[in-house]
């Protein structure tokens, strides 16, 4: 009873195509809204710096890849590449041409998007873990001309350093303010998702994700859309490398970038459910967090148990319990974080009646 | 022989000894891809594991003892994880099952961590270092030795594959699973053996790496080495992987050798996965793999 | 019914998560009433876990001799870990959480250290990075929160040739001579290229960088390349973790004298170079500190930390090169909070051991007071050099253990210098 679908009426088309239509979600979100925005004053910079905008950063880039994969059904281990593309985009428009934040955070977007219609293009002809792995071939292709053309890399440590960050007038130098930075970028690129997903192009990215030749044979064409999903994928993981630089390491340093933090973000998209906009969030929720709170507890439950001397023993069993416990959430539930938020719901929609 | 042919021939002999290399690695993906259409993530962990139990034993065991024992802690492995991390997510989307295996990488990492330590190790096959000197091309023993031993390895597999009746139930459950159950063929225990011969291939794999670089961590990341081979070569071919590994081997080792200089060197890992996407164009399945046949 | 009891335990799991969450945030610093506190983020597993654990058991063992005379200054020294798996969003996430405790801060990692930069000045938190981190940060005016006390990578790289040098017969002798760097393509390798090539126009040897794109397992084209074509003279590897231990086999396939083989000081623990066992026979590298068990310091560890079985690390790695780096880095914190204490008074905060690692003064007579004569040469910083352009020793493994080689390599100190001008300059550039 508590999440109520009926006894909602839709009087015009305006209604019907609300982001929104049920009043219980809109007071779910506009709470979740409100947390977002009133609560981290209260947090201080631990939380906001070690945990909420790796948080948002990971979320964005992981929404970008749903896009690709869980939307549209393309497999990419090239996101973090994208990222790469646009931190040092980012950097470069804003520290040495002076382009405005706004600005230059579109325009590592922009930048990455144009990569990655590059690489996108082969998924026209190859297709699942064959175009995984191809999208490896953009992933080293791009970090080596990074480290190599000392034009992009700014010399030979290949990490770019940000000035300090204005947005007009305001100069972005406490973790609250990089934070409402983040959540700013990350909220305006939310929504324009969420209207994505439920425009055309959504629905022909569901289509060539469901069956890619018949999604042809109804005119849908494969290499607009297919190309168009890696564009915006590159869109997303070119602003999240962006917000790095500028919210989170100051620097854009290449070696952030690798292959194991593609792995990672393919990992949120499917532990948090494909094709998903809020399943994004809870992957990388999951995913940045997990480990964090593995560590403090093993490690709390180490002291307690051995001292100091098991130190190596218990980092081990970190990575043993967190390995773990990736199985253990994907065998309660398969279909990813999305899928629980789900179940939750139906559950409240009755209760506290039992059917 | 000009210098330049020479040094050509050099670099290619060495590649395609490396590739050898990559493709076994390679095989432990394609056995468990034939079997259950999962991309492991773990083998290389597996590989990890595997080299780093049998460093731990020898010197108490021995060989034929160490070997054994590797031998027994891979079945038990297989056993566990098809138990623990595959049997509850059959007929779930692959990706599912793959990223279950991505947690059974960190759990492996970590266990073979905590139970012998994080200290690199050394494993010696006793083979002398000193090289064969061929026609003015040096040629490394050990990679001639691993050569041969991978060329067994692959008779035997290829043997298992086309004679043995688990072997053919394993081709039968890698072509369509519910046919293969409705014939009578047991899902869960063709699993078993899949995962088994992988870890087989890991022990392998792990001893001929690890008397190479050292049996340490890093082993684990040989895993994405294989990637290429896997492509080029077809996911779930066992003659691809071979074939694979030797043109990813020979590429690399070429392009660093002759691209390499033009541009200011580290291309060896690009080049096997620019040759990929031209192959790919060609074959979108790899050279050997088995194309999906797809209708609406 | 089986439904609701599965997703009933998942979101069981999830409030449990959530109640971790709250309960784990950060807790209040103590660095008052008489203690301490050193968090340190460190790394015990995966790929580097062998320097992870080596640079903390030295710490430790180190506060531990300290406190078992009375502490540090009468201050208990209360260490603690914070495992971040060698990954940089962990490393900052362990520094946000700690930071409140921290004086100094260690990141033991490239990545760590680029991403602190701008933190550690905001967190007016010293950052300690001997032996790695940005070779420009000796200007102690650019980075006036960054010291690295010991040795930079440009420092390092000209004692190579002044090394070389002395083993041709003088720096005449260079010219002609091929000298060949393998590295790493990352950040960390290529850092030393601009100075090698500044030292070969000055000398008029030959250099030549191979770089191994990361992890740098296989090398086998890079050394036909070295030894068969370019047919360097000496070989110098800039590598970390397992790519340390790959030449050693990768070498002889191609017949390539040991001897003309060297390594920066991160492929130069024992740790590198045991799993090549005799292979390794004969490979020098170079060290910012003495190695063994034969200081005064390490003695006296071994007589009171570890009879009374208090050890942090297990004891036959005591003495060992990581070892021995982390009881270096414990005496330049103690040694700075000393002088920090001395000046100001307690409570020990931040600016005060920035200050005192300003006026940090290992004159010869100090090492040898504090126990540490031999496994640092002696060091004074001032505000304006936060050291790093520091003579460096020289190691060779015997096939059981590294065994100093007699005699300290000075850097070519203006050339060292005037690219840490330049790469300062270029710093402020990008800063604004």
């Amino acid at each position: 009873m508590l999440y109520r679908e009926c006894g909602v009426y839709r009087t015009s088309y305006a209604q019907d195509a609300a982001l929104f239509p049920l009043p219980a979600d809109r007071l779910g979100t506009a709470a979740l809204v409100l947390t977002a925005v009133l609560l981290p004053p209260v947090l201080g910079t631990y939380w906001l710096r070690g945990i909420l905008i790796p948080f948002l950063v990971f979320s964005l880039a992981a929404l970008g890849l749903n896009f690709l994969t869980g939307y549209a059904g393309l497999l990419s281990l090239g996101q973090s590449a994208f990222m790469a593309v646009g931190a040092y985009a980012g950097v470069i428009l804003y520290g040495r041409y002076a382009v405005p934040l706004p600005l230059a955070l579109l325009g590592a977007g922009l930048i990455a998007a144009a990569t990655g219609a590059v690489a996108g293009t082969p998924s026209l002809r190859i297709k699942g873990f064959y175009l995984a792995v191809a999208t490896l071939a953009a992933q080293f292709l791009i970090t080596w001309t990074i480290q190599h053309v000392p034009w992009i890399s700014g010399g030979v440590f290949a990490t770019i350093n940000t000035p300090t960050v204005r947005v007009g007038g305001l100069v972005l130098d406490t973790a609250l303010r990089q934070y409402y930075l983040a959540l700013t970028v990350v909220a305006l690129l939310t929504v324009f998702g969420m209207n994505l997903t439920r425009s055309r192009i959504g629905r022909a990215w569901m289509a060539i994700r469901d069956r890619d030749i018949a999604a042809e044979i109804i005119g849908v064409r494969l290499l607009k859309y297919k190309v168009l999903a890696f564009v915006v994928a590159a869109f997303y993981a070119g602003v999240a490398g962006a917000l790095v630089v500028f919210c989170w390491y100051g620097s854009a340093n290449i070696e952030e970038f690798d292959l194991v933090n593609s792995v990672r973000i393919l990992g949120m998209v499917i532990i948090g459910g494909m094709g998903s906009v809020a399943g994004s969030f809870l992957g990388a929720g999951f995913v940045t967090l997990l480990p964090i709170l593995v560590s403090v507890g093993v490690h709390k439950a180490g002291a307690l148990a051995a001292g100091g001397a098991a130190n190596g023993l218990v980092s081990s069993l970190e990575d043993l319990i967190f390995g773990t416990m990736i199985v253990l959430f994907l065998v309660l539930e398969p279909l990813g974080l999305a899928r629980l938020w789900k179940t939750i719901k139906d559950y409240l929609r009755l209760w506290p009646f039992p059917y | 022989m000009s210098t330049d042919l020479s040094f050509a021939l050099e670099l290619l002999v060495s590649g395609l000894l490396v590739g050898v290399l990559y493709a076994m690695v390679a095989l432990g993906f394609v056995l468990i891809y034939k079997a259950s259409d999962v991309f492991n993530f773990a083998q290389g962990a597996m590989t990890f594991f595997a080299a780093l139990a049998l460093v731990s034993v020898l010197p108490r065991l021995g060989w034929p003892l160490a070997l054994l024992f590797v031998v027994a802690l891979m079945i038990a492995l297989a056993v566990a994880v098809e138990r623990l991390a595959l049997r509850p997510l059959a007929g779930r989307p692959p990706l599912a099952l793959a990223m279950s295996t991505l947690g059974v990488t960190f759990a492996l990492g970590g266990l073979a961590q905590a139970l012998w330590g994080t200290e690199p190790r050394r494993l010696s096959l006793g083979i002398s270092a000193e090289p064969i000197q061929t026609a003015g091309i040096l040629i490394n023993r050990v990679d001639l030795v691993a050569a041969g031993a991978v060329a067994v390895i692959v008779a035997a597999l290829i043997w298992f594959f086309q004679r043995t009746k688990l072997g053919l139930g394993l081709r039968a459950v890698a072509d369509d699973h519910e046919a293969a159950m409705s014939v009578g063929i047991a899902l869960r225990r063709v699993w078993v053996v899949a995962w088994t011969l992988s870890g087989l291939v890991a022990i392998a794999a792990g001893i001929l790496w690890g008397n190479r670089i050292g049996v340490g961590f890093a082993v684990s990341l040989i895993a994405f080495k294989a990637l290429p081979v896997l492509i080029i070569g077809g996911i779930d071919s066992i003659p691809g992987a071979i074939v694979g590994g030797l043109i990813v081997g020979a590429t690399e080792s070429l392009a660093e050798g002759f691209i390499g200089p033009l541009v200011g060197g580290g291309v060896q890992e690009i080049f096997p996965y620019l040759v990929a996407l031209v192959f790919l164009m060609v074959r979108p399945y790899g050279l050997f793999g088995r194309p999906v046949i797809e209708r609406v | 019914m089986r439904k609701h009891l599965r997703s009933g335990s998942a979101v069981a799991g999830v409030a449990a998560i959530l109640a971790l969450l709250v309960a784990s945030g950060p807790a209040p610093g103590a660095s008052m009433g008489g203690v301490l506190t050193v968090p340190q983020p460190i790394y015990r597993t995966g790929a580097y876990a062998a320097g992870g654990s080596g640079f903390a058991g030295g710490r430790e063992d180190y506060f531990a001799l300290l406190n078992s005379r009375g502490g540090l200054d009468g201050l208990k020294v209360q260490w603690s870990e914070c495992e971040d798996a060698y990954d940089t969003a962990r490393g900052v996430e362990c520094y946000e959480r700690t930071k409140k405790d921290m004086v100094v801060v260690w990141p033991s990692s490239t990545g760590i250290t680029y991403a602190l930069v701008d933190r550690s000045i905001k967190d007016k938190i010293p950052m300690v990075t001997i032996g790695y981190g940005r070779s420009d940060a000796t200007d102690g005016k650019t980075f006036p929160w960054i010291f690295p006390v010991l040795g930079n990578y440009w420092s390092q790289a000209s004692s190579f040739i002044r090394y070389i040098a002395a083993s041709v017969g003088g720096e005449q002798n260079l010219k002609g001579k091929r000298i060949a760097l393998l590295h790493l393509d990352i950040p960390y390798g290529r850092e030393p290229i601009p100075m090698f090539q500044d030292l070969s126009k000055q000398f008029g040897f030959e250099f030549r960088n191979f770089p191994l794109p990361a992890p740098g397992l296989e090398q086998s084209a890079a050394w036909v390349d070295m030894a068969r074509r370019y047919r360097a003279d000496y070989i110098i590897q800039w590598n970390f973790g397992q790519s340390c231990t790959v030449p050693f086999t990768a070498m002889h396939q191609v017949a390539f004298p040991i001897e003309k083989f060297m390594g920066v000081w991160w492929c130069g623990s024992e740790e590198d170079v045991r799993p090549a066992a005799d292979l390794a026979k004969g490979y020098v590298t170079s060290n910012f500190t003495g190695v063994g068990r034969n200081f005064p310091v390490i003695q006296q560890i071994l007589a009171t930390v570890y009879k009374s079985g208090k050890g942090n690390i297990d004891e036959a790695r005591v003495g060992t090169v990581y070892y021995n780096r982390g009881v270096i880095e414990a005496a330049v914190f103690s040694e700075a909070v000393h002088n920090g204490i001395k000046q100001f008074g307690l409570p020990v905060t931040g600016e005060k051991v920035r200050w005192g690692l300003e006026h940090l003064n290992f004159t010869a007579a100090r090492l040898a007071e504090l126990g540490l004569t031999g496994m640092i040469p002696p060091v004074t910083l001032t505000p304006d050099d936060h050291g790093g352009v520091s003579s460096a020793y020289f190691q060779r493994w015997d096939g059981q253990k590294w065994v100093r080689i007699p005699g300290l390599w000075q850097p070519y100190a203006d050339l060292v210098r005037a690219q840490i001008a330049k790469s300062a300059a270029e710093y402020r550039n990008q800063k604004h």
